[in-house]
């Protein structure tokens, strides 16, 4: 039968590991499971929660420094950090309802495991990029640790690297130290009527070519503009490019007039002042557009160079039934294909190439997901680093086997 | 300094070794004459000298692919080279190793404004990629104070820091993709136009691997466009104690800076007397904070950081009124190295970097240190994120005071790992800081570290000596060792 464990020490979790290693068991590694389903289908022998072990150990606003634990929940998290004007600036996205679970249930240990980022990772990178230090669990069963509480390190090789965006197939991490900035003064959101997909990277190529600290770059089609909770966005009834400015109020106010002037001659503007801003930006950030969800879909999350997002989103357009948005200034498309067996990987993928990007499966069928590669399949010379890299780490194949690659 | 064994056999076929390397490289890429393998026996520390066997200076990446393909099979060590800007001895030479020079990857590929990126061979310089796109008001944001000199691919190779680093982030922050060469000839191309990677971020980790995993053979960087306006503000202090409530109060107000660099009296007498920009003689500590974006919002955040100085105390305050003036307040600070040349024979640069809000304290037991060794120490310090350089002044040709020099930089670096912070901030481990790397890790920790290193060079042929107190082999490091614990858990379930 299936265990759940949920150790509270980072010696209890060497001790399951350890046990698992001589028992030759596997573990499925979970924060509080919000994000369960991304990845490919495991079927493991137990169960490693690490929902307990959490709290947050240090947190020092003046230092730009937080510590805590795995498990902690973001809402306690950006809750602490609120108090303080203070915030994590990668923007870390609640796919609990895109994936069919509750919101406020992910915790730190998922984001970062994730490396996930919202719309602000053009300016300030994602979680990799503010992951100070950590302290883990190999699937060797030992306890290292790496980074430390300063941004400034270069004292031996950065593992966090590593460990973010590893979806725990190389690591328990039992304690995180992040980086930790404070939040803007004000908001406020530029829309820009943009009908045609290559006007509106025109668009928002100007903008974040601009001296104007453009925080966010987004282009939603009408389809999607339609869905916006924010009345404001969902009655203008036509596709818009949106652009996010950021910081102290006086310099928000002149960067907008600025971008307006800038951008006058492309399209009607208009703005979305504070708090309609706040609530659009994340619902580009959590991707609220494809919270429906038919068993015939699936969604991707494809990274691209910005200039190649159109030609990408064309070649699909014509072979699927899909519905796209773009963020990150056209780098980031989330699409969702309709109707096709394989979810559109194998057209995705062949138009991508090995080295044109990449695209993850972030929700498909079981069957699509043990079926098609998950994650974007890297050419051979790539792929047995990632081997190599595992087997330093988890060489049983105990942790999250599978999750990413095959045998990985 | 203890550096792996030399392989006799390696050196005594050395003469085979030139003539194979020149059928594989055109004949003037292949260096063996002693006085011109003397430009290649350090690096920035010149402390350490070694020749290296040979020298070669491929100029393709095929090139490098067939030159380390070769050592492979002959068992040869590589020590990658790129500007040989490095503080901490990464590019040393081995006396059984080639030297890989990149120096002739020195053109830059392509410019994509519609992307933001800049595609360049891992010789180019690090303000080459400014240069080439400033003309349409665009920067790389990294700005190492070496940055006429160092190469891209050697910022990679340590991961590069500047002044500009608080708000825009290190050379990981700003780097997109990179093409290297395995030890045994096989090229890997990571990343590239596009953001974050799909599998493990193996880029993130070769990004400060000093020159261990591969031969980084070109690099795609982001390019941001520049700030419209920037003021700097120098602000003189009674005390470092002061100083360093001012600058946290500066962040805890909200407030991220371009740059907040500070100096202690002894380096701001020195660059004053080198530079002449009007520099406060009296104060203990100087305060130079920088803030850039549009003008309204610099306007307002020089007002807002000059109330903070006033209230923690500042005894002067002067605002940059132009290009000039800002340029001035930079002047002393950046010649800081060169200031303290002319003040002592020598000079020794530290780099460790501490939790902020432990300076006064670390200053204080410096001049302990410094008082207990009998040499002068002056303080530049990027302030903003708890990086220090500590500069120990000492005179190479007074017997014993290289090494009282170098066991004062390592009571400094012991320091700020007890403090909460670590031994190096930007300049590497390199062989200089090798040995104290267990001050900061436990074996286990290092030996984690190794086992990446294996992964990406299971040979060890790549720049050995470096970065580990030990070497240990990869098979050794691959086996799965069980500890068994004497107290259990009963409470936890068993499998
Ligand atoms: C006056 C002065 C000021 C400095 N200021 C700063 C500063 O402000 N911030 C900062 O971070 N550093 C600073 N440095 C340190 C140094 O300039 C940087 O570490 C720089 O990135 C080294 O680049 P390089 O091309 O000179 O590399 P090298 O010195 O040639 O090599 C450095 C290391 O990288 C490896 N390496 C080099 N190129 C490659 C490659 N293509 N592939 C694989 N490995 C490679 C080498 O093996 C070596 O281990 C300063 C140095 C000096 C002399």
């Amino acid at each position: 039968m299936t265990e759940q464990l949920n150790p509270i020490t980072a010696r209890d979790t060497c001790e399951i590991i350890a046990d698992a290693i001589t028992s030759e068991k596997t573990l499925e590694i979970m924060g509080a499971g919000s994000r369960r389903s991304i990845g490919r289908p495991m079927e493991t022998d137990h169960i490693l929660s690490t929902s307990a072990l959490n709290g947050i150990s240090l947190y020092e606003p003046d230092e730009l420094v937080l510590r805590a634990g795995p498990g902690t929940t973001m809402t306690h998290l950006q809750s602490e950090l609120a108090q303080n004007g203070q915030m994590l600036a990668f923007e870390p996205p609640d796919y609990g309802p895109l994936l069919g679970a509750p919101l406020n249930l992910g915790t730190l240990g998922g984001v970062v495991a994730g490396n996930l980022a919202g719309p602000r990772r053009i300016k300030v990178g994602a979680a990799r990029d503010h992951f100070l230090g950590v302290e883990a669990v190999s699937g060797r069963g030992e306890i290292f640790r790496s980074g430390g509480r300063v941004v400034k390190n270069v004292t031996g090789y950065d593992l966090c690297k590593l460990m973010a965006g590893s979806w725990g197939t190389l690591g328990v991490m039992t304690d995180i130290t992040v980086k930790v900035m404070p939040a803007p003064e004000k908001t406020r959101t530029l829309l820009v009527n943009c009908p045609n997909l290559s006007v509106a990277l025109s668009v928002m190529t100007a903008a974040l070519s601009s001296p104007h600290d453009v925080s966010a770059a987004a282009w939603l089609p009408q389809s999607i503009v339609s869905k916006s909770a924010v009345s404001y966005v969902a009655s203008s009834g036509a596709a818009l490019a949106a652009l996010r400015l950021e910081g102290i109020s006086r310099s928000v106010e002149e960067r907008c007039r600025s971008l307006r002037e800038d951008l006058a001659s492309f399209g009607d503007l208009e703005e979305l002042h504070s708090h309609n801003s706040l609530n659009f930006w994340r619902e580009v950030r959590d991707v609220r557009a494809f919270i429906d969800f038919g068993d015939r879909d699936a969604l991707w999350k494809i990274s691209v160079a910005p200039a190649e997002a159109q030609a990408l989103l064309n070649k699909l357009h014509a072979v699927a039934d899909m519905d796209a948005f773009l963020d990150w200034g056209g780098g980031l498309i989330w699409a969702q294909v309709s109707g096709m067996d394989d979810g559109g990987s194998s057209i995705i993928r062949r138009t991508m190439g090995a080295e044109g990007g990449h695209a993850t499966l972030i929700r498909g069928s079981i069957k699509q997901r043990a079926l098609e590669p998950v994650f974007h399949p890297e050419l051979p010379a790539v792929a047995r680093l990632t081997e190599r890299i595992k087997d330093a780490f988890d060489p049983k194949r105990i942790l999250n086997p599978g999750r990413m690659f095959e045998g990985v | 300094m203890r550096m792996p064994e030399p392989n006799n056999g390696v050196l005594s076929r050395r003469t085979e070794i030139v003539s194979d390397l020149r059928r594989i490289l055109p004949a003037e890429c292949v260096i063996a004459e002693e006085e011109e393998l003397r430009a290649y026996e350090c690096d920035g520390l010149t402390a350490y000298r070694q020749l290296p066997l040979i020298v070669v200076l491929p100029e393709t990446t095929e090139q490098v692919s067939d030159v380390l393909q070769y050592c492979y099979g002959e068992g040869i060590k590589i020590v990658p080279r790129g500007a040989g800007t490095s503080l901490s001895g990464g590019a040393l030479p081995l006396a059984d190793g080639i030297t890989l020079g990149l120096g002739k990857f020195n053109r830059i590929l392509e410019v994509d404004y519609k992307n933001r990126c800049v595609r360049a061979q891992t010789g180019v310089t690090n303000l080459a990629i400014t240069n080439a796109v400033n003309g349409e008001g665009f920067y790389y944001a990294p700005d190492p104070s070496s940055q006429i000199a160092c190469s891209i691919g050697g910022n990679v190779a340590e991961n590069s820091g500047g002044v500009h680093c608080l708000k825009y982030g290190l050379t990981t922050n700003n780097l997109l993709g990179i093409e290297m060469v395995l030890m045994d000839g096989e090229i890997v191309r990571l990343g590239g136009k596009y953001l974050d990677a799909g599998g493990y971020d193996l880029m993130g980790i070769v990004t400060g691997s000093e020159g261990l995993l591969g031969v980084i053979t070109e690099v795609t960087v982001r390019i941001l466009r520049s700030p419209s306006t920037a003021r700097a503000i120098l602000i003189g202090f009674p005390s470092s104690q002061s100083a360093g409530t001012c600058v946290a109060d500066i962040i805890g107000a909200g407030i991220i800076p371009a740059g907040m660099e500070m100096m202690d009296q002894p380096a701001i007498h020195a660059a004053e007397a080198f530079v002449k920009v009007g520099y406060p003689l009296e104060a203990d500590a100087l305060l130079i904070v920088e803030l850039d974006g549009p003008s309204v919002e610099v306007d307002e955040l020089i007002l807002r950081v000059e109330a903070i100085a006033r209230k923690n105390g500042a005894q002067s305050i002067r605002i940059s009124e132009s290009e000039n003036e800002r340029n001035d307040f930079w002047a002393g600070r950046k010649a800081a190295f060169p200031a303290v040349g002319r003040i002592s024979p020598d000079y020794y640069c530290m780099d460790g970097t501490i939790p902020r809000n432990r300076l006064s304290e670390v200053l204080d037991r410096m001049s302990d240190f410094s008082e207990d060794f009998g040499l002068r120490v002056a303080n530049v310090f990027h302030a903003g994120d708890g990086n220090l350089h500590p500069l120990i002044l000492y005179d190479a040709n007074s017997p014993g005071e290289l090494e009282k020099a170098e066991q004062f930089g390592a009571e400094i670096l012991k320091l700020c790992v007890e403090v909460g912070g670590v031994l190096t901030g930007e300049h590497g481990v390199g062989v200089e800081k090798r040995d104290l790397m267990g001050e900061m890790f436990t074996e286990v920790d290092l030996n984690q570290q190794q086992r990446v290193k294996c992964a990406f060079d299971p040979t060890q042929q790549l720049n050995p000596g470096k970065v580990f107190p030990t070497l240990h082999r990869c098979a050794e490091l691959g086996r799965v060792h069980i500890h068994s614990q004497q107290t259990r858990f009963p409470d936890l379930p068993r499998f």
